[in-house]
């Protein structure tokens, strides 16, 4: 029965025949293990009470497992593991390099937090509504669109995380979240189509979909195929995930109305996965195309980052506020890619790090501020110094870091994108980097002043407590901004290795063909 | 619906539908078939099943939520690719094992048990949705 129904095409040649390391399974397992305990989630329906004890396991499971993959690509170099044995161009390659294992790594961290700050935040109905669940699958999505090492693939991981994220947006079903789903759906659907397209253009162009191949059969056909136009229409996709001007009103629109820890984790990770995949395409699969789009692209940068802040300069509503900072930051990290070498990528990597944090731990500080106060807006917000003197210095302190100030964590990418431009003489963009932190300083300047130090008009003077469970990742955020701002060398280190990974993806392609390859 | 020839027939109907259902799921490995159109093979019969009697009596006959049967299948299907952890290969390797079960060899493979968690992943997926959508269109 078994002889009659295997072909008889030999198909070991189709095989890999090396046996996976242990270790390989490191670059798989963030993604399985995520899928597993979402799916575990969804069905244990009745036994509501467990999903956050298992949740806040299962992210930290996968801190463990992200940060031992960091160590080991930090130590060995990129590992690989292709799907189902097939040999590398078919088979589907998950590849981590430095630069994937560090977002990889970062995003698990921010979801533990944010998954600690859900406990106070997220009542019954939104965990009957399947928030836990949601969450798990959603780090399923970042994860692989980190790790993995196919275009094809990488459009999936898109995918998986936009619906994860739809579910969680609409969470509580009020009328302004569906509102904001809607211009947020539109928006990604016609992003993600974007780049579906793209990616069948690449497929047809290059006959091929994984990345070190690409990276590889590019070099040969730059003067015969449409390589700037691909590259072109990815950016155009990517920017639009990362919300970078001109197509960055979806994210102002939605990121403020479903609950506070799904703000934050959207700010958080959503648009960096965006920055990722365009610093994965642009620097390494197209980096002789980045040099023709480098113009666009920090034109368009330079462009985000002033409208973002001085949109947030405009608004009263804390989230929103927030919503137009993520913005500008995106800007910086354009700015970054568009520069290039190793101090504009690896100063757009370390930026998208530290948006990160900060940003996560900024939108916290928002739905504290509104626990507080009673309202969003800075305008009735008043006072809350008075109320809770230590949240408001740790706010005080994300505050610094997103302007970019020392010693926090937004100071060092700053510097390293400052020089990089001016390294090449791009002046102007230096301007440009160094007005959006003057006006970003401004912004939280402000939004410290009226929310924070102004007196209150009403009797709200008294001081309250918060739960561990509130401030607890506020100040694991803070802190984090702290260390890597007074003492960035590890990190650093790193980042610039991941950089220059990057630029000469040899180490990654050798990783997905040991023997050289087709 | 009312008619008195569809309640009759669409107790036959499902569980026909639902037995072709698994035979597309069976057959989808070497030809045209598999755990996808299976799956929405199945949520036709559980839709019809509805229109006829009602989507409570459906909710009852499959005895867990159908979000819960997703979940199952979406465990099922990833537990598929992890089983080659303990073979030393790959994730997703098709591994096979041929057991007789009453004298007859069996072929089972973990690709098969990756296409039963799709089935099943479709079935709960699509069946919630129908479901609910009928329960609205009642009103």
């Amino acid at each position: 029965m078994a002889a009659s129904i295997s072909p008889s095409a030999d198909l070991s040649a189709a095989l890999v025949h090396a046996l996976p390391t242990a270790a390989a399974w490191l670059v798989i397992l963030p993604v399985a293990w995520c899928l597993a305990i979402g799916a575990l989630l969804v069905m244990l329906r009745r036994p509501i009470g467990l999903h956050p004890t298992i949740t806040i396991i299962g992210l930290a499971g996968l801190v463990l497992i992200d940060g031992l993959l960091l160590r080991e690509v930090a130590e060995n170099g990129p590992l690989t593991m292709v799907m189902g044995r097939w040999l590398p161009p078919f088979g589907i390659a998950f590849t981590a390099d430095l630069a994937g294992a560090l977002f990889a790594f970062t995003a698990a961290l921010v979801a533990l937090v944010a998954g600690v700050f859900s406990l106070a935040d997220v009542n019954d109905s939104g965990r009957r509504y399947g928030f836990y669940p949601l969450l798990m699958l959603l780090m399923a999505g970042v994860s692989g669109a980190f790790l993995t090492g196919d275009v094809f693939n990488l459009y999936v991981w898109f995918e998986v995380l936009l619906i994860s994220s739809f579910g969680l947006l609409v969470l509580g079903s009020e009328p302004e979240q569906i509102d904001g789903t809607v211009k947020y759906g539109f928006l990604n659907l016609v992003a993600t189509t974007l780049f579906l397209i793209a990616t069948g253009y690449l497929y047809a162009v290059l006959g091929t979909l994984n990345m070190a191949d690409i990276a590889k059969k590019a070099e040969g056909l730059r003067n015969s195929a449409p390589l700037v136009t691909l590259a072109g229409l990815f950016m155009l996709a990517f920017a639009m995930k990362a919300a970078a001007f001109p197509v960055n009103f979806w994210l102002p629109a939605s990121y403020h109305t479903p609950r506070v820890v799904v703000s934050a984790l959207f700010g958080g990770l959503l648009t960096k996965v965006g920055v990722y995949a365009l610093v994965r395409v642009m620097v390494m699969l197209f980096p002789v195309e980045r040099e023709e789009l480098s113009f666009v692209l920090a034109v368009a940068g330079a462009l985000t980052m002033i409208v973002g802040v001085l949109g947030a300069l405009a608004q009263t509503d804390f989230r929103r506020i927030l919503g137009y900072l993520i913005v500008s930051g995106i800007g910086s990290m354009l700015a970054g890619i568009a520069v290039g070498g190793p101090g504009g990528i690896g100063g757009a990597i370390f930026y998208a790090l530290h948006s990160m944090l900060v940003m996560t731990g900024l939108y916290f500080a928002s739905g504290i501020a509104m626990r507080l106060g009673a309202s969003s807006s800075i305008a009735s917000l008043a006072g809350l110094y008075r109320r809770h003197a230590g949240f408001t210095a740790l706010t005080l302190m994300l505050c610094f870091a997103v302007s970019g100030l020392p010693p926090f964590s937004g100071f060092w990418p700053k510097v390293m994108l400052v020089k990089a431009a001016l390294d090449i003489g791009a002046w102007w963009l230096a301007a440009a980097l160094l007005l959006a932190g003057f006006l970003t300083t401004i912004v939280t300047g402000r939004l410290f002043l009226l929310a924070f130090w102004r007196e209150g008009t009403h009797a709200a003077g008294e001081a309250v407590s918060l739960s561990p469970a509130t401030l607890g990742p506020l100040a694991v955020l803070t802190g984090l901004t702290l260390l890597i701002g007074l003492y960035p060398e590890p990190l650093l280190a790193l980042i610039q290795n991941a950089a220059a990974g990057l630029a000469e993806p040899s180490a990654y392609v050798n990783s997905v063909f040991p023997g050289g390859g087709p | 619906m009312k008619s008195v020839i569809f309640r009759t027939v669409a107790p036959v109907l499902t569980s026909l539908m639902v037995l072709f259902s698994v035979f597309v799921l069976l057959r989808g490995h070497n030809e045209p078939g598999g755990g996808f159109i299976g799956g929405l093979i199945a949520v036709s019969a559980l839709a019809i099943y509805g229109m006829a009697h009602g989507v409570e009596t459906v909710r009852r006959a499959i005895f867990f939520h159908p979000m819960a049967i997703a979940g199952a299948g979406l465990f099922t299907a990833t537990f598929a690719g992890l089983i080659s952890i303990f073979a030393g290969v790959p994730f997703m390797t098709g591994l096979w094992i041929y057991p007789a079960i009453l004298g007859v060899e069996i072929p089972l493979s973990t690709v098969f048990l990756f296409d039963a968690g799709v089935y099943l992943v479709v079935v709960g997926a699509i069946s919630s949705i129908a479901l609910s959508l009928e329960e609205r269109g009642g009103e």
